[in-house]
């Protein structure tokens, strides 16, 4: 009972206080202004809307100077990520699977052996059989090694088949890239210029993105213990050099090129405008940017 | 020939790889492999056993006070464990605290060490200090030597046993368990949501997977809480409060009848939907995991016990208590290796096929190594180790009696396992 009256008396002394009284006038001025938009609130609001909108470009800019610092990519230092869009097209019909693209990934990257950032497939369509009411009969697919040494013949007898062609494949680059959404530390990440990267330091080596990635263009480096994919060979297209497997594609299967410095008659250009490009897996909803020509619908 | 093709060549002839798979694909085990299975496994039982001690605190359930300690003293020894198999998974675990210190807020995984963190530092630690608290100060003042230092380090320096402090207690107790509940849902359905999230591929990305995680989770907590409490009163030699046990084995059963329906659905979906890869899962189903899903997890795991506690259910007191004792161990042993086979079915299972959905992979676990059988096996037996030291030092028989924890309890009927 005593305590109860002690709390009382607080309490009364508070509410008489000067601060008390104070607050009190502060909250019946708000109240009478409460709800009006004021001019000068208004000026305020508007010139922080502008305000953000104008700082986005430059929280971009420097993100990426962020990314090019704090980022293990090796990119040269004058190098501006911004300033590029880098994108890799596939000509289906025009791939040879001699294989000289794969080895050239593996010298140039220096890729463990049996795993690929990039590879060829070979598809084998079979006729259908002749009562079964189908257009096409069986597809069947390898790709021995990589297909690092070319393809040996087919074991299916040429009469039983319909179609063969070879399918180049690598990162697809894509615009919601699965792998960097899931990476739990950000080590995994898509650049300004279109490649998408791996912080080799930074990698904890959870395998979270090489599950994500629906291309099977990821694995793990069993050197470095973390994940492994397809630069676009970074330390050279940032020196202006051509990815090694675009060099040395000897059918010009591959055509790489800059969306930002279109070149004259540029080849990447060309393609895009001659040709129906599609995309792998773009059900998915991953904006795979790799564009190929000529696939067929049994490529996954 | 270079000895990769030839490397490749007889990876291609050995039964390891059937039809096509990515190149990337063709390693000689899983990229997550029995590590992986504990992981989830062991999170789930956390959460479960929670669930089974906010059933005491939050609904009032009065007949299950004696597993009440049990069950939070279960969740912890587990939830210590819990994040032992990702560590010795990760490719750099030095670089583990990057998850938090730097986290990527749009991966699941990233969440984990938060999700992690709030449950042992905010909910369960705090719930069984608040719970402990009266306790650690009168067994401090009764026991001499380690154990009163122990104990006394214990009331972190709160010694105020007045009727206010100990009400304090009770009802942040309560307070703690309310916000316990949703916490140990958002622990393990993040754990579905890992696998759940992966779009990539058809046999994880499914939006019902972090429900049935839950609903597993729950399933198989429950039911180690029921197994600790058999085996504790089997070691002690003393009865089990058939009180207890059949009000367990009860919910134990719903939650199971709540999760093979919605695991039935998920797969009634996937077939009626019948979706691009759906060939694939059925073949796998059926041939790759024959032992593991249809036998292990929904023969022995699911159907069995539903007929075994079912019929407990049905029958009731009729059956004699020690037939009714037999027949409850034998469905918790089954369920808890029936979830456990769900959880590799989950894992191994969504690895057993190429993302091409053209060919086959096939897993032959390691008895040793990083990856291998033993460390699992080890994994999994840490908490039960961890689990006895609690025992021995929280719920001793020789520790004095004191008044239950809820407030307006009864004691219960039979003789508790915990206390003498």
């Amino acid at each position: 009972m005593t305590e109860n009256a002690t709390k009382a008396e607080g309490r009364r002394q508070k509410a008489e206080s000067p601060t008390a009284a104070t607050g009190v006038l502060r909250r019946s001025q708000n109240a009478a202004t409460g709800g009006n938009v004021t001019r000068r609130g208004m000026l305020r609001s508007l010139a922080g809307i502008v305000g953000g909108i104008l700082a986005l470009p430059v929280a971009r800019v420097c993100k990426a100077a962020v990314q090019n610092g704090l980022a293990s990519a090796p990119a040269p230092s004058g190098y501006d990520p911004t300033q590029h869009k880098w994108l890799m097209a596939l000509d289906v019909d025009r791939c040879i699977g001699c294989g000289m693209c794969v080895e050239a990934c593996q010298a140039e990257n220096d890729v463990p052996q049996g795993f690929f950032r990039t590879w060829i497939e070979r598809y084998v369509i079979k006729k259908p059989a002749s009562d079964s009411g189908k257009a096409r009969g069986a597809t069947v697919v390898d790709s021995p090694d990589g297909g690092i040494k070319g393809f040996p013949a087919s074991l299916i007898p040429k009469e039983e088949i319909l179609k063969s062609f070879f399918v180049p494949k690598m990162c697809n680059l894509c615009e919601q890239s699965p792998c960097t959404q899931v990476c739990p530390v950000g080590a995994t990440f898509d650049a300004p210029d279109g490649a998408v990267l791996v912080d080799r330091k930074y990698c904890i080596g959870c395998g979270f993105c090489i599950q994500a990635c629906p291309y099977g263009c990821r694995f793990f480096n069993s050197v470095t213990h973390t994940a492994d994919k397809c630069t676009l060979c970074y330390h050279r297209i940032t020196r202006g050099l051509k990815p090694a497997c675009v060099e040395i594609c000897p059918s010009q299967a591959r055509i790489f090129g800059d969306l930002k410095h279109p070149v004259a008659d540029d080849p990447l250009q060309r393609f895009i405008a001659n040709n129906k490009v599609e995309a792998l897996k773009a059900s998915l909803g991953t904006g795979p940017r790799v564009a190929y020509a000529g696939l067929d619908e049994v490529v996954r | 020939m270079t000895d990769n093709a030839i490397l490749t060549n007889v990876a291609e002839a050995l039964p390891q790889f059937k039809d096509y798979v990515y190149p990337n694909e063709r390693t000689l085990h899983p990229l997550w492999s029995v590590l992986i299975v504990v992981y989830p496994y062991i999170t789930g039982l956390v959460a479960g056993a929670f669930i089974m001690a906010s059933l005491v605190r939050v609904f009032k359930v009065k007949a299950l006070e004696p597993i009440y300690r049990l069950a939070l003293l279960t969740a912890l020894a587990f939830l210590l464990c819990a994040t032992l198999p990702l560590l010795f998974h990760l490719g750099h675990p030095e670089r583990c605290f990057e998850i938090m210190m730097t986290p990527h807020f749009s991966s699941p995984m990233a969440m984990f060490g938060f999700v992690y963190a709030w449950y042992l530092m905010a909910v369960l630690l705090l719930e069984l200090w608040f719970d402990y608290r009266r306790d650690f100060v009168e067994w401090s003042k009764m026991e001499s030597g380690m154990r009163a230092l122990i104990y006394r380090a214990f009331t972190l320096g709160v010694t105020d046993l007045s009727e206010p402090a100990l009400g304090l207690d009770r009802k942040m107790g309560r307070i703690i368990s309310i916000v316990g509940i949703p916490s140990a849902f958002l622990l393990h359905g993040y754990v579905g949501f890992i696998f759940g999230s992966i779009k990539a591929n058809p046999w994880w990305g499914n939006v019902l997977m972090p429900i049935i995680f839950i609903l597993s989770a729950v399933v198989s907590g429950m039911a180690l809480c029921v197994f600790a409490y058999m085996f504790l009163c089997w070691a002690r030699r003393i009865t089990a409060d058939m009180r207890c046990l059949d009000l367990m084995i009860r919910f134990l059963f719903y939650a199971l009848v709540l999760d093979a329906s919605i695991e039935g659905l998920d797969w009634l979906h996937r077939l009626y939907s019948a979706e691009e890869g759906i060939e694939v899962l059925k073949y796998v189903a059926t041939s790759k995991l024959f032992y593991t899903l249809l036998i292990g997890q929904a023969c022995m795991g699911t159907l069995v016990p539903l007929l075994l506690m079912g019929s407990m259910q049905i029958a009731g007191k009729k059956v004699a208590e020690l037939n009714r004792r037999r027949i409850y161990f034998s469905a918790t042993v089954l369920i808890l290796a029936g979830v456990l086979a769900m959880r590799w079915n989950v894992v191994i299972g969504g690895q057993l096929f190429s993302k091409s959905l053209r060919g086959f992979m096939s897993y032959k676990m390691e008895f040793g190594g990083p990856e291998g059988w033993w460390l699992s096996a080890a994994l999994l037996a840490l908490p039960f180790v961890i689990l006895t030291v609690f025992v021995k030092y929280f719920l001793a028989r020789d520790l004095p009696t004191l008044e239950n924890v809820v407030p307006g309890a009864t004691p219960p009927a039979g003789p508790p396992p915990a206390r003498a």
